[in-house]
């Protein structure tokens, strides 16, 4: 919890990783470049203070996870986002058994969300049945532009993909968090292309699809099908450290969001070990639009607490104490 | 007025600034993505280079080739060479461009389709965000009112950079550029209805705030990434480094 100015925010991290880039897990030159990149978005986005060394960010380990998010991050509740990689690292870039015994050991605080590839067939739709009773799946994350022998990935509304759609239903997984953008060399698709959101969304109504990173770097193609389906939602990670380092972009993709989805459909989110919560979460509390940019109204303490928690609590049904609910919600952990 | 013989590297630098990152509507010699240009006696080698690796691989193409189109424009530059530097693909990128494969036969097996509906896709949304500036210029002039825009003419504008921006982008997607053209227009040239105006303004003041947002990014992102080991490109924005050793004809 953060509290600042008399007002209390719940925050949920949306978004957050254990991962393992060290030299000892690359598979091939791509893990490499992979955790290079990712250190250079960390370090071009994260203030001074803030930036970690090369070694620990390529492994940091539960300890000081739990550490930057629960002990100095004003996080109440975080949920992992599967990032196998498995063509990049021998162990995978995510740690799943590492991520999993962790929300195992702190139900109440984390949530781990898995993923599966619809191209793995009737073998994949069986393992996400055992997956979700052993892992008690609420929510999945997708890589569509992932490749996949001799696919270049996938679109949402193909066939087997319906069908791990139907089978999440079934499941009660209602969260289906997708990556548009790039994962491993996206050439024929163009890997952010969100139209196939719009279609299941369409089909799909008692699913929630958050597209993460806010479909960056196609924002407005985002905001459009979003506005049309009330069951899409954006995530922030990755475009909440441009708070910092580029204020007056972050004023505008959250004036753009406020404007096209409302303040009920965009979740907070770190993809910690990207960047730390603490400072993220700090900054958006004192976030203001600046004097010159009068096309986007002034961004209330509400629909701030409901960006940096209440709607994520809402996704998936945790128990918000009172005293961090708004005064209209009558039910638990409900920002609406 | 004496007219200007310009040197072989400021008709290089010229013919590169001609070449669009498709996404971030902006030169790459705008972006440093252009690392060096050198010149001798048998031609001209360029290297390019991206904020990350992993910057999507067809968009990299389309910036080699388009690059390589342009130099072999340029009379006398002999023998052209464009090569990608520190790309995840850059082999491939480097050996298809220098064979003049194209796409399809660059990547092979791994791409299906040619770049030219992709690339079609940014010039349109570069189309909006350029119209979208225009728009709002002549708003905030105050001449004119948000009703009266869809009767806004080529014409109306004002001379000077939004306008020209406007013009070259219109021209990539063929639509007309004489001066009774309408304005707002969408990408095959359909008059805006009125009704739709505002929000047509609306999406392309999105498109325009995702495209600028993106070209700031990565010149960060370019920055951050070589910022160690081309100390002296830091020093300098990042521009090009020009070697010159051809004989004086």
């Amino acid at each position: 919890m953060y509290e600042k100015d008399g007002e209390k925010y719940y925050v949920v991290d949306a978004h957050v990783h254990i991962w393992d880039g060290r030299e000892s897990n690359h598979k091939n030159v791509h893990g490499k470049q992979f955790i290079d990149c990712f250190y250079d978005y960390h370090k071009n986005l994260s203030p001074e203070e803030a930036v970690w060394d090369y070694d620990t960010y390529a492994y940091y380990g539960a300890e000081r996870f739990m550490k930057d998010l629960f002990g100095e991050g004003h996080v109440d509740h975080a949920i992992f986002q599967a990032t196998l990689l498995g063509d990049f690292y021998q162990n995978g870039f995510g740690q799943t058994e590492e991520a999993f015994g962790l929300t195992r050991q702190h139900p109440d605080k984390l949530t781990y969300n898995h993923a599966y590839d619809p191209r793995n067939g009737e073998a994949g739709l069986a393992q996400l049945r055992r997956d979700a009773e052993r892992m008690n799946l609420k929510g999945v994350k997708l890589y569509t532009a992932e490749w996949h022998g001799d696919s270049r990935g996938y679109t949402l509304d193909e066939p087997w993909s319906r069908r791990y759609l139907e089978e999440c239903l079934e499941l009660g997984i209602r969260n289906i968090h997708v990556h548009k953008g790039p994962t491993i060399r996206p050439l024929d698709r163009d890997a952010f292309d969100v139209a196939d959101i719009d279609k299941v969304a369409t089909d799909y109504l008692d699913l929630n699809f958050i597209v993460e990173h806010v479909g960056l770097p196609r924002l407005e193609d985002f905001c459009w099908i979003a506005t049309q389906e009330p069951n899409v939602y954006g995530g922030l990670a990755v475009a909440m450290p441009f708070i910092h380092a580029r204020p007056r972009y972050f004023a505008q993709i959250i004036g753009e969001l406020l404007y096209w989805i409302g303040e009920d459909r965009i979740l907070f989110g770190s993809d910690y070990a990207l960047w730390t919560p603490k400072w993220l979460v700090e900054k958006f509390v004192d976030f203001q639009f600046p004097g010159d940019m009068p096309e986007y109204p002034a961004i209330t303490p509400e629909q701030k607490k409901k960006i940096l928690g209440l709607n994520a609590a809402a996704l998936y049904d945790l128990d918000v104490p009172r005293q961090f609910r708004l005064p209209a919600a009558a039910s638990p952990g409900a920002g609406v | 007025m004496t007219r200007t013989v310009r040197s072989p590297a400021a008709e290089i630098l010229s013919a590169l600034a001609t070449v669009m990152d498709p996404e971030l509507d902006q030169p790459v010699t705008e972006l440093g993505f252009v690392r060096s240009v050198a010149i001798d006696d048998d031609g001209v080698e360029v290297h390019l280079r991206l904020p990350t690796s992993f910057c999507a691989p067809n968009f990299a193409y389309l910036m080699v080739a388009d690059a390589y189109d342009a130099l072999t424009g340029v009379p006398d530059a002999g023998r052209v060479r464009v090569l990608l530097d520190d790309h995840h693909d850059s082999d491939k990128i480097n050996t298809g461009t220098a064979a003049a494969l194209g796409y399809v036969g660059t990547f092979g097996v791994e791409a299906r389709d040619s770049l030219d509906e992709l690339r079609r896709t940014f010039q349109r949304k570069a189309h909006l965000a350029a119209m979208e500036r225009c728009c709002r210029s002549v708003l905030v002039g105050g001449v004119w009112t948000i009703e009266e825009l869809p009767l806004l003419e080529l014409f109306d504008l004002p001379e000077g950079a939004l306008k020209s921006a406007l013009m070259r982008r219109r021209e990539a997607i063929g639509l007309p550029t004489h001066s009774h053209a309408l304005v707002m227009v969408d990408h095959d040239g359909n008059p805006v209805a009125k009704s739709d105006v505002a929000l047509w303004l609306r999406l392309a003041a999105t498109t325009r705030v995702s495209i600028e947002g993106n070209a700031h990014f990565c010149r960060g992102l370019l920055a951050t990434r070589y910022a160690d080991t081309d100390p002296a490109g830091a020093a300098s924005g990042f521009a090009p480094v020009i070697t010159d050793s051809r004989s004086q004809s």
